[in-house]
């Protein structure tokens, strides 16, 4: 009888401590109550490591901490932050392929993405933001021949800032990253499903980061993220995620004055012209993968290009590559350099796009590939990449699905599709293909998105404000404008007359 | 006929957290991340307002979802359910590691005629 032999085409899983602390002041401390939840692998169901489960004691240590290392770092220069800033770049950098893995298992998303796409997007996030606060100036404005007005940008204070788990280091760098330059200090709450990979990551950071001016407090969203986005000391909060929470934070955030910004997510459209398919050419080639994008990252991408809009009249032509383009997609182990898709985050959304995809069959939308589970490797969470031909107002086009699920439907007129796109209610991502030069500037135009990608789709540079427009939030990362969000500004208003207003 | 309905699994879960927590309140979040799902909240800690939509009550727990999203979801039954699972957001039951999320199912036309008219606003749970 023949045995079948696994070939392990995959790298090794990263060493993990059998339990990781909070990082409060520069040290590594315990949760106050003792209890620790375990972190487990979607890859495969396995344990990580157990992970603190804070509550509201532990948040008030580390906004304790964040306002005593306030005093010094919100004076440091900008020359000091930004050297820091360029240290943290460089020890992620020389740790690239091993925070990868880290993340992979953490996250169930494949090596490729996150060699190629996650931390290479930190290192360079945290460089852009070094290098701009060198280059900023304040203003001085002369009102009148003795009177001058100065513009300083003081940074707000404490910041408490709440990371979603779909990219756990990049997203928690495009916080930190803004909120360090502009001098701020950090109460960071990790998602519960991806606190390792920034505990790790922090461990590598020891004796560079300056004690207290980063802290981290693990747990559970409704005993240590709701204390942090309601604590009276918190001067801004930075949230990523949904749209009742991000409600919630907002109202908290009324109760105390403080500012907010949100990224809330979207269903982004993804208009595709009939001059596309004019040739068949590296550009139509990569207008197909320009479609497929739908699976980069299982899916789970606030930008995921989730609603598919192609001209009838090469409907046929380009879906037929599209679908053979998916089902080219290599599902597999997620730490194999080869597997191009991996597991979804975690048992709920897992369960969550399987209920999806029931309601899209229900409501009449026709599977045109995929449409069930995948079983890449026993135990974990996978999805076959899916593709559904139906209309805009079904559900399954107006909700974000946050899986490897793609609507399609087809428009007649330029005006059709800018109305079918806008047929949301979010706005945070769009992409938009053609080869006609005027529609490439005219269309987009007419998109409410806060980003739209023209002939492209999810680039992430540094440099480019990112944010959305309607139920998709506001505030703009990944840019110089990020740094107002997390500073006041201060107007002195000097004069240098020696006479007296004559009032009194 | 409900808009909303809970399985047993859920119903457990829901009398566990009432026990802990005391009264409850359902919110239908949108959006990315763990949007798209049931948020579990004690009575009165999320401020509905004109935006809102009350479904109905669920074991006593009122459910509500923004009217814009109810647009959408108006044609479907919800059952709420619940998974294993470690999702985050701030609603009650993460810490047990379940998961409340919604099965759906389309209400057959003799059943959406006999619906009653939903009310909008933070007065409609009076």
């Amino acid at each position: 009888m023949e045995t079948l032999e696994l070939v392990e085409t995959h790298v090794s899983r990263p060493k993990f401590r059998s339990h990781y602390d909070n990082y409060i002041g520069g040290k590594w401390v315990p949760p106050v109550g003792g209890e620790y939840f375990d972190n487990q692998s979607p890859v495969d169901g396995s344990l990580i490591a157990k992970m603190p489960r804070s509550k509201a004691a532990d948040v008030d240590l580390a906004v304790d901490a964040a306002q005593k290392a306030f005093e010094t770092w919100g004076k440091t220069s900008a020359t000091e932050r930004s050297k820091i800033l360029l240290q943290i770049a460089d020890v992620i950098e020389k740790n690239l392929e091993f925070l990868a893995r880290v993340e992979t298992v953490e996250n169930g998303k494949a090596l490729r993405e996150t060699m190629a796409a996650d931390l290479p997007l930190c290192v360079d996030h945290f460089r852009y933001f070094a290098g701009v606060i060198r280059a900023e100036e304040g203003s001085a404005t002369e009102l009148n021949a003795d009177t001058l007005s100065l513009i300083i940008k003081e940074p707000v204070g404490v910041v408490g800032q709440i990371i979603p788990w779909n990219f756990p280091l990049l997203m928690a760098t495009w916080k930190l990253a803004p909120a360090l330059a502009a001098g701020c200090c950090v109460v960071i709450k990790p998602a519960e499903q991806t606190p390792t990979s920034i505990a790790v990551l922090f461990e590598l950071l020891e004796g560079i980061v300056p004690a207290g001016v980063v802290n981290i407090v693990h747990g559970f969203g409704p005993e240590a993220g709701k204390p942090l986005a309601q604590h009276k000391r918190v001067n801004k909060v930075a949230f990523t995620g949904e749209t009742t929470t991000g409600r919630l934070i907002m109202q908290y955030a009324s109760e105390n004055l403080v500012p907010v910004t949100m990224e809330l997510g979207g269903k982004s459209p993804n208009i595709f012209m009939k001059s596309v398919a004019d040739a068949d050419d590296e550009f139509f080639d990569k207008c197909v993968e320009g479609a497929v994008m739908f699976a980069l990252n299982q899916g789970e991408i606030c930008t995921c290009p989730s609603r598919l809009l192609v001209h009838e009249d090469i409907y046929d032509k380009f879906m037929e590559r599209v679908i053979a383009r998916t089902k080219a997609i290599k599902l597999g182990h997620p730490l194999d350099p080869d597997t191009m898709m991996g597991a979804q985050a975690s048992n709920d959304q897992y369960e969550k796009i399987l209920s999806y995809i029931d309601i899209g069959k229900q409501e009449g939308a026709e599977v045109l590939t995929g449409g069930g589970p995948a079983h890449s490797v026993e135990g974990g969470y996978y999805i076959q990449p899916t593709i559904f031909k139906g209309h805009n107002k079904m559900r399954i086009f107006q909700e974000e699905i946050f899986g490897p699920v793609l609507s399609v439907t087809t428009f007649k007129t330029a005006e059709e599709a800018v109305s079918i796109a806008n047929d949301t209610l979010y706005g945070l991502g769009a992409g938009f293909w053609s080869r006609d030069a005027h529609e490439l500037y005219t269309i987009p135009r007419q998109i409410q998105a806060g980003r739209v990608w023209v002939n492209c789709y999810h680039d992430y540079p540094a440099h480019a404000p990112f944010g959305g427009y309607k139920k998709s939030g506001f505030g703009r990362e990944n840019h110089l404008m990020m740094l107002n969000h997390y500073r006041q500004v201060k107007n002195l208003l000097i004069s240098y007359s020696k006479n007296k207003l004559g009032f009194f | 006929m409900n808009r909303v309905d809970l399985t047993p699994a859920a119903a457990d879960i829901l009398s566990q957290l009432k026990a802990e927590h005391g009264p409850l309140m359902f919110h239908q979040s949108g959006g990315c991340c763990d949007g798209s799902s049931p948020m579990c909240f004690a009575k009165g800690d999320f401020i509905v307002g004109e935006s809102d939509v009350l479904l109905g009550q669920i074991d006593g727990c009122d459910f509500w979802m923004s009217e814009d999203q109810f647009e959408y979801w108006k044609h479907t039954h919800l059952t709420i359910d619940v998974t294993p699972g470690r999702g985050a957001s701030f609603s009650l039951e993460i810490p047990l590691g379940v998961r409340f999320l919604i099965r759906s199912r389309l209400f057959e036309m003799a059943e959406y005629e006999q619906l009653p008219p939903v009310q909008t606003g933070p007065l409609a749970a009076q």
